[in-house]
């Protein structure tokens, strides 16, 4: 600490855990090998990294009240697009300024913990996204031991007498160690990973993970006992558990790492434990978490007096808990891994750069118009009002985090989806304003008028490589305290 | 300012329309040579005599060289237009006012459509690049909307809607068993209808119009000029249309179970015609049953049923051949087919048999009243055209 009253780290944390799972079970029963026991998330057809990413990082922004990053660091091992950032489509969805800098660190799972790591030993206020997708080839243990998901950390400094949010876990200091070792690797566009024989990662990851441990403790001048909480993570779950005993934690002090429930999230997923653990400490703790890939990385922190005034958007022990299984069949069509009759409708035209460009405040971030004198709502924004007719007299209605009702609904068992059926709603939003949309995360039968929904960030389709970003409607089915109600 | 049309001042003196259906071994151009020739010989003219032409596609070719190529017109002037699944309607339209206006004594206007090349089922459009946030949702989808919306506000139970649904697709394939030009020729029990596979919301696939190729032509005149080309003409008394403004689909207000685009259009149409009580003033009408809700819901837009009662009616027969007002006497898009470009044309060629008496005996209407409707829309629930026209067999 360098004496003044400037204290950095977390500023808000999030977690992002799709709606679907796959019972492990499943799998043995399709191929009579391979899954074990309990569930894995799955992200949705309709999702990849880039949108895991976006619905993580709306969570972070709703919980930091008015603080907006001055960054935004996009980690991911299964990046959406290469050559192109993918981090501007997560820059576009949360409506950052354009002064605000959006960067891609890909590639490599470490680059998740790395990218917060960097975040933390920099300025400024950095929103640190990470996001994977985990694929395996059928009976793998990366299909059953694998998750999909996201996580979000706002990272900055708590100056008193400023109006942004608090920090609510004081960044204490890091430790690394690095290696050159080839124990796991995918060449790009492969849908799976290989791994050499186990035994030779875990005899580089545990000396590493130790060499990292006490690198970190000493940068935060303190002892292995005055740690409350640890998450371990990796994807070498050998080498994991071999480092958990090493480091002789007390009991109770390693935090569960949703191994059992989600999977491991890859390169998101130190930083969905780490969020995971801050929404269950208590202020004074010191928490630590630890990643280990190509090297070993433990950053440290101390819960501060905020974190007890802090409450998070959407806790990931609740997005856990809200969740429907997925068929193996399913789960493997999404993935690619099989390929299902598509329906008999031609697929849709690649979109056009210059018209998405234009839109871009609609397309990624679902603002519409309002007129400022009949308070119409227009979806998309509109110049002309359909109410009065005034021309150029509409404000932005930015209507993402607005949630509405279902007034009826259909299901199109012929329109062109990667996963059909089609449910499609028409939505009329609390405080006013409809808009036909389609929806996800649900099964056509559960569907009915009344039901309550919010707006999610998706990729519709996919055509001669562009991915088409939009939004979808899904029903609300956490607590409704972090929607804006107008 | 004011729309005044150009009642008694147009006749339609040829039509013709060719067999609609899956016309695998037929072209485009056959199609239009077919229907125009059928045209020029009811009319007693050939293609030099006519001045101006007016070709309807939605998307099987682009401009006016599409239907002069085919037909081989020397130098004439052929406009291509294009109004979604009021493309045909849209055609004729142009072509009167074309005549009323005085700038030619002889115009053709001419739809045709080669759906069934597109290798797929239904209809599919043309993609415009676009940012990629439209609705990629069927048609049968959009109206499927229509049907829950209509039975819970006029209080009508899951199974009594299944059956008036049912009710219309059974008198359209009815009707159109009785037509030798339809796509579908066969009579279908309410049984097989209701038991039709779901394949949007509550619509089977026998609540859907069939999708065929197929085309249809007229020739106008001065209204004046009509007995030089036949004995029977058949006068356009009016024609509306609108576009609307999408707003249906962002209006809190708008409630799925009528269509304003339409209630508009038909009001200008009868203020045209002069007609105040259409139950009663008119022989027959021909509607835009693309799906069995929206036949349902036109029944009232159009002024042929209060609102909250079509359904009832439709139950008791009223609509049916031989009906208080029959509707879609040749089958309608629902058995006759749905050549997008010729649907509207096709529909006034009904018009033209019925008023004229030409119309095959066992599906002759029973009532002689002068006076027609049609109907064709395109688009869907909240962002639809609407076209009406009123044609009779008298000068008033």
């Amino acid at each position: 600490m360098d004496g003044s009253n400037t204290v950095r780290g977390i500023v808000s944390a999030a977690g992002y855990v799709p709606f679907r799972r796959l019972q492990r079970a499943d799998i043995a029963k399709m191929f009579g090998s391979g899954g074990g026991k309990g569930t894995r998330s799955v992200a949705s057809y309709d999702e990849d990294t880039t949108t895991l990413g976006v619905e993580a990082a709306r969570i972070a922004l709703r919980s930091a009240g008015a603080t907006t990053p001055s960054a935004v660091w996009f980690a991911t091992a299964d990046p959406a697009y290469l050559d192109k950032t993918n981090a501007t489509a997560i820059h576009a969805a949360l409506r950052l300024d354009r002064e605000c800098p959006a960067l891609d660190l890909g590639g490599a799972l470490r680059s998740g913990i790395g990218a917060l790591r960097i975040a933390l030993d920099g300025v400024g206020t950095t929103l640190v996204v990470s996001s994977d997708i985990r694929t395996g080839l059928p009976t793998s243990g990366d299909e059953s031991g694998g998750g999909d998901g996201a996580a979000a950390i706002l990272v900055g400094d708590d100056a008193s007498g400023t109006t942004t949010a608090p920090v609510i876990a004081q960044y204490l200091g890091a430790g690394a160690a690095t290696d050159e070792f080839v124990d796991r690797w995918r060449t790009p566009g492969e849908r799976r990973s290989k791994i050499w024989e186990e035994r030779f990662g875990e005899t580089k990851y545990v000396p590493l993970g130790v060499q990292a441990w006490q690198a970190a403790l000493k940068a935060a001048e303190l002892s292995s006992g005055d740690i409350d909480r640890v998450a371990i993570t990796g994807l070498h779950g050998r080498a994991v558990n071999a480092l958990a005993k090493t480091l002789g934690l007390a009991d109770g002090v390693k935090v569960d790492d949703l191994a059992g429930s989600v999977g491991i999230t890859g390169t998101a997923h130190a930083a969905l434990l780490l969020t995971a653990m801050l929404e269950a400490a208590t202020p004074g703790q010191v928490l630590a978490v630890v990643m280990l890939a190509d090297g070993a990385d433990v950053l440290l922190f101390r819960a501060t007096d905020a974190l007890a005034g802090y409450q998070s958007a959407r806790p990931v022990a609740t997005q856990v808990r809200s969740a429907q299984d997925l068929p193996y069949g399913k789960f493997l069509s999404w993935r690619g891994m099989v390929t299902v009759e598509p329906p008999r409708r031609p697929e849709p035209a690649r979109v056009s750069s210059s018209a998405a460009g234009r839109s871009e405040g609609w397309k990624f971030g679902f603002v519409g118009s309002r007129d400022r004198t009949s308070g119409a709502l227009h979806l998309p924004p509109s110049r002309v009002s359909m109410d009065g007719g005034a021309l150029d007299d509409m404000e932005p209605a930015p209507m993402a985090d607005v949630a509405g009702t279902i007034v009826t609904f259909t299901i199109d068992k012929l329109a062109y989806s990667p996963s059909p059926p089609i449910v499609f709603a028409v939505v009329d939003f609390d405080g006013g304003g409809r808009f036909p949309v389609e929806m996800t995360d649900v099964d056509a039968a559960d569907v009915k008028i009344g039901d309550r929904v919010e707006m999610t960030f998706r990729r519709l389709f996919t055509a001669d490589g562009i991915h088409d970003y939009f939004w979808k409607a899904r029903p609300v089915r956490t607590a409704a305290s972090d929607l804006e109600v107008s | 300012m004011g729309s005044h049309g150009i009642k008694d001042r147009v006749a339609i003196v040829g039509m013709g329309c060719t067999s609609f259906g899956e016309r695998f071994d037929t072209s485009l151009d056959d199609l239009l040579i077919d229907a125009s020739n059928q045209a020029f010989t009811a009319a007693g003219v050939d293609k030099d005599i006519v001045d101006a032409y007016w070709f309807g596609t939605a998307q099987s070719g682009m401009s006016g060289i599409t239907l002069a190529r085919p037909l081989q017109l020397d130098n004439k002037p052929v406009t291509r237009v294009e109004n979604f699944c009021a493309t045909g309607s849209e055609a004729l339209r142009q072509a009167a006012y074309a005549v009323a206006s005085g700038a030619y004594d002889v115009a053709m206007a001419v739809g045709g459509e080669k759906v069934k090349d597109s290798g797929y089922a239904g209809l599919n459009a043309f993609p415009v690049p676009s940012d990629g946030t439209n609705r990629t949702l069927t048609a049968a989808a959009m109206f499927s909307m229509v049907a829950p919306a209509y039975a819970k506000k006029y209080g009508v139970d899951d199974d009594e809607m299944k059956n008036v649904l049912a009710r219309i697709a059974w008198k359209n394939h009815y009707n159109g068993a009785r037509n030798p030009r339809a796509q579908f020729r066969r009579e279908m029990s309410m049984e097989k209808i209701c038991a039709s596979p779901r394949v949007a919301g509550p619509l089977g696939i026998l609540d859907c119009a069939g999708v065929a190729d197929g085309a249809a032509a007229a020739v106008v005149v001065r209204a004046e000029d009509a007995h030089r080309y036949t004995d029977r003409p058949i006068y356009v008394k009016a024609l509306s249309f609108v576009a609307g403004n999408g707003s249906g689909l962002i209006d809190p207000d708008y409630d799925y179970t009528h269509f304003p685009e339409v209630e508009v259009s038909v009001k200008d149409a009868y203020a045209q015609a002069g007609i105040t009580d259409p139950r009663h003033e008119l022989a027959m009408a021909e509607v835009h049953d693309c799906f069995t809700p929206t036949e349902l819901v036109l029944m009232e837009d159009l002024g042929f049923a209060d609102r909250g009662t079509a359904w009832k009616e439709i139950l008791a027969g009223t609509f049916d051949l031989r009906g208080e007002l029959p509707v879609n006497p040749d089958g309608g898009l629902k058995s006759f087919g749905h050549p997008v470009g010729a649907s509207g044309l096709r529909m006034m060629f009904e018009a033209w048999l019925q008023l004229r008496g030409d119309a095959p005996e066992d599906r002759r209407i029973a009532n002689d009243l002068p006076l027609a409707l049609t109907h064709n829309l395109g688009g869907y629930p909240g962002e639809m055209v609407s076209f009406v026209s009123i044609l009779g067999r008298e000068l008033s």
